[in-house]
């Protein structure tokens, strides 16, 4: 009853956006991206539909990730889907389980003869959105990785001196003692808890955060994100959080206003948090690798990715894939993916882009804003470092949350509550083996 | 004589009684048996296959000790819901009624909250108490009381009943108020003559005269909590803190919409049809019986 609504309300939607010009052939792409991003994805959008005559691309919003997956979902359903649709990277393994209702990016590419070159793409990007054979399945969009943001002048208030080595979790803690001591009241705060603190903090650390290399190699796979690494490094977040040395504010990114306030010393945050913190903060800010513990797993190893790729769904015309393959292939462009690079902190998806970038001198002037390409590639990934490829990812990273919220509370300890994170998460993965079979 | 007035043959009742037939059975009928039908499935989500597993989505439900608690967390969400929006109304009823002066405006006022949807609502009190900006949790971290309902339950319930139950108000304000009218005035100037006081007036005649609206809106204030409150649910606390505020329609939201796990939810929408009939069935078996007409 809801889901017809929810699809109706899609396709009305649809209908309603301004449609411009109607001899050409229209691309619908659906997004997730509101503000200054929103406004750069129009940007690019414009400047495609302004390159060329014969397809216009129409850009809407469809509310944050988890929306716009629904709605491409109910559209699907309804038989109203978008061409290109926008799902973020929990939700791969939902789109790749799917069959039929999207068309594979490589196969797109081949058929309009648009230009595309798959080694052109930087590995540890593309990796998480390629079949083990090596084809692209959807195009990596906005790719990010964590990295410790640094808010000098809070240091330096706390008598902190703010370029004290805070590569390792142990000099973290130490930093956190000596800035709560120096009276502030918000030594640490984070975005996105379960991506920075168990997935990518596993990836980090080359342990497992899934059975089968978390997913790769099979649907059978069984969470293990309750093992010693992990629990280590939450129990010490968790007497950090009984100390008010961390500062939990919510689930997503809510972290992000106290820290761009000047509130907040240090803030785990993805690298594209730049776009928003570059705008907004009044205060001396650094960019650090993302902290490890030393000593612990193989770290450091490489960080993996977040954001989200652009999937072409099935049940269109041949000219209108044409279109998406045009239109993709303009985003993949070197010019296109280092402006988007350097105006927003994600990753560039191509090692042209990057060196387009090194070359222009951005880093040297944007200090920090290299740190995440590196963190990524520093090594070669290992099974436990290049990805996760779980399905119904997104509701079991609703249950690493609650239980973390346990262990910021105080209610449970690490170790229970990661126990009841795999006790709980497990089913859903067995539910999704089985609707997937 | 016979009073009722009753229609010549068959055609034109059919014709008036066919709209609401037909609603009915469009917006209610077909999709209840399509969710009956789905709960014996796992689809996958986008549709192109499904898997008959029987009961086994039922099953899969009613192991999980999170699904089985999330009805005690509807029990305590509905009553505190049907409790808090309907005794203030009932008391701002009473005391809008005694108005002389600018009777019109006020009432405008307490009704206004009505007009504010769920969600907005939701967003609007998670603005008065966000932990960092909150005008009230400023006040009460001033006051020495540290607010933080995005980690404490218990806060978090509080917080989604009364925002729930705000907008409520005005609604449960608007059918007491309208009763109160009712009630005839002989009956409470005969009282009064007797020596009755207002409040003793109150109980013994008017609150058993106000009982088919307190039904009524028992009903609706119920049916009200148990699903259309899933939005504020969704803007406030998206069910959290450890799934304290996780109400029964708020998980059918949540594993359809987020989950894509179609076959559970529809399992539980049909789990929560039935527990909605039950009680709506006990209500008008045990509690109507009080209602006077």
């Amino acid at each position: 009853m809801k889901r017809s609504t929810i699809g109706t309300l899609a396709v009305a939607s649809t209908l309603l956006t301004p449609i411009a010009v109607s001899a050409q052939t229209e691309v619908h792409f659906w997004h997730a991206f509101t503000g200054r991003l929103g406004e750069l994805v129009a940007a690019q959008v414009e400047e495609f539909n302004a390159s060329q005559d014969d397809y216009v691309v129409v850009q809407s919003h469809k509310g944050n990730y988890s929306e716009t997956l629904n709605a491409g979902i109910a559209a699907f359903r309804a038989q109203e889907q978008p061409h290109i649709l926008m799902v973020f990277e929990v939700g791969t393994a939902t789109m790749m389980a799917a069959d039929g209702a999207t068309r594979p990016v490589h196969e797109v590419m081949a058929q309009s003869g648009a230009e595309f070159r798959p080694d052109a793409y930087i590995g540890a990007v593309n990796g998480y959105y390629t079949t083990t054979d090596g084809d692209m399945l959807s195009l990596p969009f906005n790719a990010s990785t964590p990295v410790l943001w640094v808010n000098r002048d809070a240091f330096e208030a706390a008598g902190v001196d703010p370029d004290m080595d805070l590569s390792t979790w142990q000099n973290v803690g130490e930093a956190l003692t000596a800035l709560q001591d120096g009276g502030s009241e918000c030594p640490l705060v984070t975005a996105w808890q379960s991506w920075i603190h168990l997935e990518n903090f596993s990836a980090y650390h080359d342990v497992p955060f899934a059975t089968q290399d978390n997913g790769f190699a099979g649907l059978d796979t069984e969470l293990v994100l309750n093992g010693e690494a992990q629990v280590a490094h939450l129990t010490a977040m968790g007497e950090w959080a009984q100390e008010g040395k961390f500062i939990y504010t919510g689930r997503r990114n809510e972290g992000g206003a106290n820290f761009r306030a000047g509130e907040c010393a240090l803030f785990t945050e993805s690298s594209a948090g730049y776009a928003g913190i570059s705008s907004e903060a009044e205060f001396d800010f650094d960019v650090r690798p993302l902290p490890y513990w030393e000593g612990v797993g193989n770290a450091p190893q490489n960080t993996i990715i977040g954001g989200a790729s652009l999937w072409v769904m099935e049940g269109h015309e041949d000219d209108e894939y044409t279109g998406a393959g045009e239109f993709l292939s303009f985003l993949s462009s070197s010019d296109v993916q280092a402006s988007w690079h350097q105006n927003t902190g994600y990753l560039p998806i191509t090692a042209e882009a990057s060196d387009a970038t090194r070359l222009s001198g951005f880093y040297e002037d944007n200090v920090g804003t290299e740190i995440a390409v590196l963190q990524m590639t520093a090594n070669e990934p290992t099974a436990n470092s290049k990805g996760l490829r779980l399905g119904s990812f997104d509701q079991i990273r609703g249950i690493i949350d609650e239980e973390l919220e346990a262990i910021w509370a105080g209610d449970k300890s690490a170790q229970e509550a990661m126990d009841s994170a795999v006790e709980r998460g497990n089913p859903l993965l067995r539910r999704f083996e089985q609707a997937n079979r | 004589m016979e009073k009722r007035v009753t229609f010549r043959g068959w055609l034109l009742p059919l014709c008036l009684i066919a709209p609401q037939v037909l609603v009915s059975a469009i917006f209610f009928f077909y999709p209840a048996g399509q969710a009956i039908w789905q709960s014996l499935f796992i689809p996958d989500p986008f549709g192109l296959s499904m898997q008959y597993v029987g009961l086994g989505n039922f099953e899969y439900l009613l192991s999980d000790p999170y699904y089985r608690a999330s009805f005690v967390t509807t029990a305590i969400f509905s009553l505190l819901v049907t409790v808090v929006s309907m005794v203030p109304a009932l008391f701002l009823a009473v005391v809008a009624d005694r108005l002389i002066k600018g009777a019109g405006a006020y009432r405008t006022m307490l009704i206004w909250p009505y007009a504010v949807a769920p969600a907005i609502a939701g967003v609007l009190w998670l603005f008065m108490f966000n932990t960092r900006v909150g005008v009230v949790s400023w006040y009460l971290g001033h006051l020495g009381y540290d607010w933080n309902h995005v980690l404490n339950g218990g806060e978090a319930m509080g917080l989604v009943v009364v925002a729930s139950a705000w907008g409520r108000i005005s609604y449960n304000f608007l059918f007491f108020f309208a009763a109160l009218q009712a009630v005839p005035k002989s009956v409470i100037e005969a009282a009064a003559i007797d020596g009755a006081r207002f409040w003793r007036r109150f109980w013994t005649i008017v609150l058993p005269l106000l009982s088919p609206t307190t039904f009524f809106l028992l009903v609706v204030n119920v049916v009200y909590a148990f699903f259309e409150t899933f939005g504020v649910i969704h803007t406030i606390t998206s069910g959290g803190p450890q799934q304290t505020t996780t109400i029964l329609v708020y998980k059918v939201f949540s594993d359809g919409f987020v989950g894509q796990d179609l076959g559970s939810s529809a399992a539980q929408s049909v789990i929560l049809l039935v527990v909605v009939g039950a009680l709506t069935i006990f209500q008008f078996k045990f509690v109507e019986r009080r209602v006077h007409y």
